[in-house]
C-alpha cells in the first residue's frame, strides 16, 4: 500500500483512487487521532456525527485523507490487529462446524434475493400480519421522514426518554439527534454503543462500534461521563472489563427500569407471521423490547424474510458468522403486542433511505442481502489498517463501501471515494454468509464514476457525469499506450533506466503524463537489463 | 400519493415486472443439512449439557425425587431470599426451600422484579447443536421480565423429551405468536477488546436443570 503520503500534502491517493475532491471544506489530515474524533465544532459537539434527518456526508473527509490519518495511529492499529485477528480465527472455526455452510450460503442468498424480486408483494403481507398482530405500520421514504414519524409517536406518549437498542438503521438515519432537537433524550444501551455515545464519538464497527478504543479510555470516560447522564461510575472504578461492563449495567438499570418507551432496529422481519427478529448478546435488547409500554422498531425494508421457516438458515449463519459463537446469548421475536407481556403498543417503520434505489441497480442490489454480520469487516486488509472511521459512514468496511455510495449516491468526495477503498482481494466475498459479491459490487460502482452512467436517485432515473478527478488518471494511461505502440522508444526508455539504475538513480515517480499513475503506487525498481535484451542474448533472438 | 404508494412503485419500477411470487418460485433449494450428525437421545442431552456449559451456564441433572433438594440448594447457594414464579410453574418443584415466593401478577413493576433474588422457570424446547434454551411464555415460564430481570435464572429442561438436535428442528415447534425468547448461556458482551465478559444486562447466573425421567 502506497499511503505514506511521503513528501505530499493533502492530494495523494489511495489504492488506485485518484485525488479526490475535497468535500465539506476537508480538514486537516494527520491530526494525531484517528479520523472519526472530527474536528471540535464550536458548540463541542464532534463534527462528522449524524444531524438529525441523516448522515452528512460532506462532514467527512474522502476516504485516502481520512485513512491516511488512521494507518498512523499506533494505537488504533494495533487495536483493530487484535481484534479483527482474534475474530477471524474464531469465526473460522465456528463455521467449520457446519459440513453444510456452503449450503446454507447458497440458501440464504436464494431467499434474499428471492424477497427483493417480490419486494412489494412481502411489505405487503408483512404490514398485514403486524398489523393483525395489534401492530402499527408506517412507512418511510428517507431520513427526515422516519425521524418526523418516529419523533411524533414519541412525542404522543408524553414522554421525555427513550431506551433504545443497537440498530444500524436509527444510526443512517440520525435518530438520537432528531429526538434530541425535539427535547427527547435517547439513551443507548449497547455498551460499546454507550462508550459511543458518552465519548460523544463515532461507530467504528458494525459489531463492536467501540473497538477503536481501548480499556483505559473507556475508564476515563465512564469516570468523567455518566455522571452528566445519569448513575456515575464508582470513584474506584478500574479499567478490567467486567468492572467497566458492571459500570455500565448499574448506570442503565435505571434506565431500564423506569423506561417507557423503547425503540429497536430488527435483524429480521417475517412476512407470513409478522415476526420481527432482534439478536444480541447482552439483554440490553430484551430490555429495550420488553419493559416499555411502547416499542417503535424503524427497519430497513430488505430486511424482510418470507416465511418463519427462512429463519432456520439465518439463525445458523449470522451469529456464527458475526460474533462467531454458535449461537449469540438472546435472540428476542416477537409478533404484534401480547397480552400481559411486554408493550402494549407497538410502531413498525418502514425504512427506504436509497433502498429502493439500490435496488434498481442489477448489479449493486445484492448489497441488499447483507445480514450485517460484519465478517466482511474482519477479514479486510483495508478494514484492519484503516479502521472503521474512515469509511464516513454507519456502515464501515467492504459492506460500507459497497452500500454507502448506493444509498446516499456519490456525489460528495467521501461517497465517490469508497469504491476504491478496497484492493479486491476477494476476502469479503468468501466469508459473506449471503455470497454478495462485493468486488464484483466494487468495479461496477467504480466504473460508474469515472465513467459516468445512469442511476437512481430517489427513484428518478438520472445520469450521471464522468468524475473530473480521473482526468489524470486517463492522461497516464493514453501516454503509456503512445509508449508501448513504439518498441524503438520503449526499448531506448528501459536501457537508459537500467543505466540510470547503475548509477544509483531510482526513481519513485514518473514525470510527465505518467505521474499520475504513480501518485497511487509505487514505482517498481528498474532491472539491471531489459527483459528484451535478456532474451535477445540467452536465447539468441 | 402516499409514501407507502411511493415505496412500492419505486420498487416495482426497480424490478420490472413485479408480480407476487408464483407457487413454484417458493422452490428455493433447502439442500442444508436438517441437523449434523445423528445422535441417540442420550447423546443429543449430552451436546446440549456440553455446549451450554461451553457458554459458561451452569448445568445439573435430577431426576424428579431429587429435583426439590437439588432447587433448594441452587437458590440458597448465592443466598437467595426471594423467588419469583411464574403461575404455572409445578408446586413439587419448590417444595425443598422455604425460599420466599414472589408470584408474578400483572401489576408487579420492573422495580418489583429489580428486588427479586432469583426465578424459576421451565422451557419450551432445548436445541443440542447451539446450547440454546427456549421459552415461549407458557405458564410454566411467564413473562419474559421475570427471566430478565432477576440476577440469578434456573431453567429446568424435562429431557429428553424437550430436546431437539437443531435450529431446523425447533422452528416448526414454536409458535411464533408466541414472544420467544432463545437463550444461549447467560448475557455477555466483547465489547471491551474483545474481552469476553459473562453476565451484562440479563441473569448474571443461569442454571440449567436437565430433568430426567425416573
Amino acid at each position: 500500500m502506497t499511503t505514506d503520503g511521503r513528501g505530499r500534502g493533502g492530494g495523494r491517493a489511495f489504492l488506485g483512487m485518484p485525488r479526490a475532491r475535497v468535500g465539506g471544506g476537508g480538514r486537516a489530515a494527520g491530526e494525531d487521532r484517528a479520523a472519526g474524533d472530527g474536528r471540535a465544532a464550536g458548540d463541542g459537539r464532534v463534527a462528522g456525527r449524524a444531524r438529525a434527518g441523516g448522515e452528512d456526508p460532506a462532514a467527512f473527509p474522502p476516504f485516502p485523507e481520512a485513512a491516511r490519518a488512521a494507518v498512523r495511529d499506533e494505537r488504533l492499529r494495533a487495536n483493530l490487529r487484535h481484534a479483527t485477528s482474534t475474530i477471524r480465527d474464531k469465526r473460522a472455526r465456528a463455521v467449520g462446524e457446519l459440513a453444510d455452510w456452503d449450503r446454507l450460503r447458497a440458501a440464504g442468498k436464494a431467499v434474499k434475493d428471492h424477497t427483493l424480486r417480490h419486494l412489494d408483494h412481502y411489505l405487503l403481507q408483512l404490514e398485514e400480519a403486524v398489523t393483525a398482530a395489534g401492530g402499527t405500520v408506517h412507512w418511510a421514504a428517507d431520513a427526515a421522514e422516519a425521524c418526523r414519524v418516529v419523533t411524533a409517536l414519541v412525542r404522543a406518549t408524553g414522554e421525555r426518554e427513550v431506551v433504545k437498542v443497537k440498530s444500524m438503521a436509527t444510526q443512517e438515519i440520525g435518530l438520537d439527534e432528531a429526538l434530541e432537537a425535539a427535547g427527547v433524550a435517547a439513551y443507548e444501551t449497547d455498551l460499546a454503543e454507550l462508550i459511543v455515545q458518552l465519548g460523544r464519538d463515532r461507530p467504528s464497527h458494525i459489531l463492536v462500534p467501540a473497538i477503536h478504543r481501548n480499556r483505559a479510555e473507556i475508564r476515563d470516560l465512564f469516570r468523567t461521563e455518566m455522571g452528566r447522564w445519569g448513575r456515575p461510575a464508582p470513584a474506584d472504578l478500574d479499567d478490567t472489563p467486567a468492572a467497566l461492563a458492571e459500570a455500565a449495567r448499574l448506570h442503565l438499570r435505571e434506565k431500564f427500569l423506569r423506561a417507557k418507551v423503547g425503540i429497536s432496529g430488527a435483524n429480521f422481519m417475517v412476512a407470513e407471521t409478522g415476526t420481527l427478529v432482534v439478536v444480541e448478546s447482552e439483554g440490553n435488547g430484551r430490555m429495550c423490547l420488553t419493559l416499555p409500554e411502547t416499542l417503535i422498531s424503524v427497519v430497513g425494508i430488505e430486511k424482510v424474510v418470507p416465511t418463519f421457516r427462512d429463519l432456520e438458515i439465518f439463525l445458523q449463519t449470522l451469529p456464527r458468522s458475526s460474533t462467531a459463537e454458535r449461537m449469540n446469548p438472546y435472540t428476542t421475536m416477537w409478533t404484534g403486542t401480547t397480552d400481559g407481556d411486554g408493550p402494549s403498543a407497538f410502531h413498525l417503520v418502514l425504512l427506504d433511505n436509497g433502498r429502493t434505489d439500490t435496488l434498481a441497480d442489477e448489479v449493486g442490489r445484492q448489497a441488499l442481502r447483507c445480514i450485517r454480520c460484519s465478517a466482511c469487516l474482519n477479514v479486510c486488509p483495508v478494514y484492519e489498517r484503516a479502521g472503521g472511521h474512515a469509511y464516513g459512514s454507519v456502515y464501515p468496511g467492504p459492506i460500507g463501501a459497497v452500500l454507502t455510495p448506493q444509498l446516499r449516491g456519490t456525489d460528495s468526495g467521501i461517497d465517490a471515494s469508497l469504491p476504491f477503498a478496497s484492493t479486491l482481494c476477494g476476502a469479503c466475498y468468501d466469508v459473506c454468509p449471503v455470497a454478495i459479491d462485493i468486488p464484483e459490487v466494487l468495479v461496477h460502482l467504480r466504473e460508474r464514476i469515472v465513467q459516468g452512467g445512469p442511476v437512481t436517485r430517489g427513484g428518478v432515473r438520472v445520469r450521471i457525469r464522468p468524475a473530473r478527478g480521473h482526468a489524470a488518471e486517463r492522461a497516464a494511461v493514453r501516454a503509456a499506450r503512445r509508449l508501448l505502440d513504439r518498441p524503438g522508444a520503449l526499448r531506448a526508455g528501459e536501457r537508459l533506466l537500467a543505466r540510470a539504475r547503475r548509477l544509483g538513480f531510482r526513481p519513485h515517480r514518473l514525470p510527465g503524463p505518467g505521474r499520475a499513475w504513480t501518485e497511487t503506487r509505487d514505482l517498481p525498481g528498474a532491472p539491471a537489463e531489459p527483459f528484451r535484451d535478456w532474451w535477445a542474448r540467452e536465447r539468441g533472438g | 400519493m402516499t409514501t407507502k404508494d411511493r415505496i412500492l412503485g419505486r420498487i416495482r419500477r426497480a424490478v420490472g415486472d413485479a408480480r407476487p411470487p408464483a407457487a413454484a418460485e417458493g422452490g428455493i433449494a433447502r439442500d442444508y443439512l436438517l441437523q449434523h450428525g445423528h445422535r441417540t437421545p442420550a447423546e443429543r442431552v449430552d451436546l446440549l449439557a456440553a455446549h451450554l456449559a461451553e457458554y459458561r451456564a451452569r448445568v445439573h441433572r435430577a431426576d424428579p425425587d431429587g429435583l426439590p433438594a437439588l432447587l433448594g440448594r441452587l437458590l440458597a447457594e448465592p443466598g437467595a431470599r426471594t423467588v419469583v414464579v411464574p403461575p404455572g410453574l409445578p408446586e413439587w418443584w419448590l417444595s425443598g426451600t422455604d425460599v420466599t415466593r414472589v408470584r408474578d401478577e400483572a401489576s408487579t413493576t420492573a422495580h418489583e422484579l429489580d428486588r427479586v433474588d432469583s426465578v424459576v422457570t421451565g422451557c419450551a424446547l432445548a436445541v443440542a447443536e447451539t446450547g440454546t434454551l427456549v421459552l415461549d411464555g407458557s405458564p410454566d415460564q411467564g413473562r419474559r421480565r421475570i427471566t430478565l430481570v432477576p440476577d440469578h435464572h434456573v431453567c429446568v429442561v424435562r429431557v429428553p423429551d424437550q430436546v431437539v438436535d437443531s435450529v431446523p428442528q425447533a422452528l416448526p415447534l414454536l409458535d411464533p405468536a408466541r414472544p420467544l425468547t432463545w437463550i444461549s448461556g447467560p448475557s455477555a458482551t466483547s465489547d471491551i477488546e474483545l474481552d469476553r465478559v459473562e453476565g451484562v444486562h440479563g441473569p448474571r447466573t443461569l442454571d440449567v436443570v436437565l430433568l430426567g425421567p425416573e
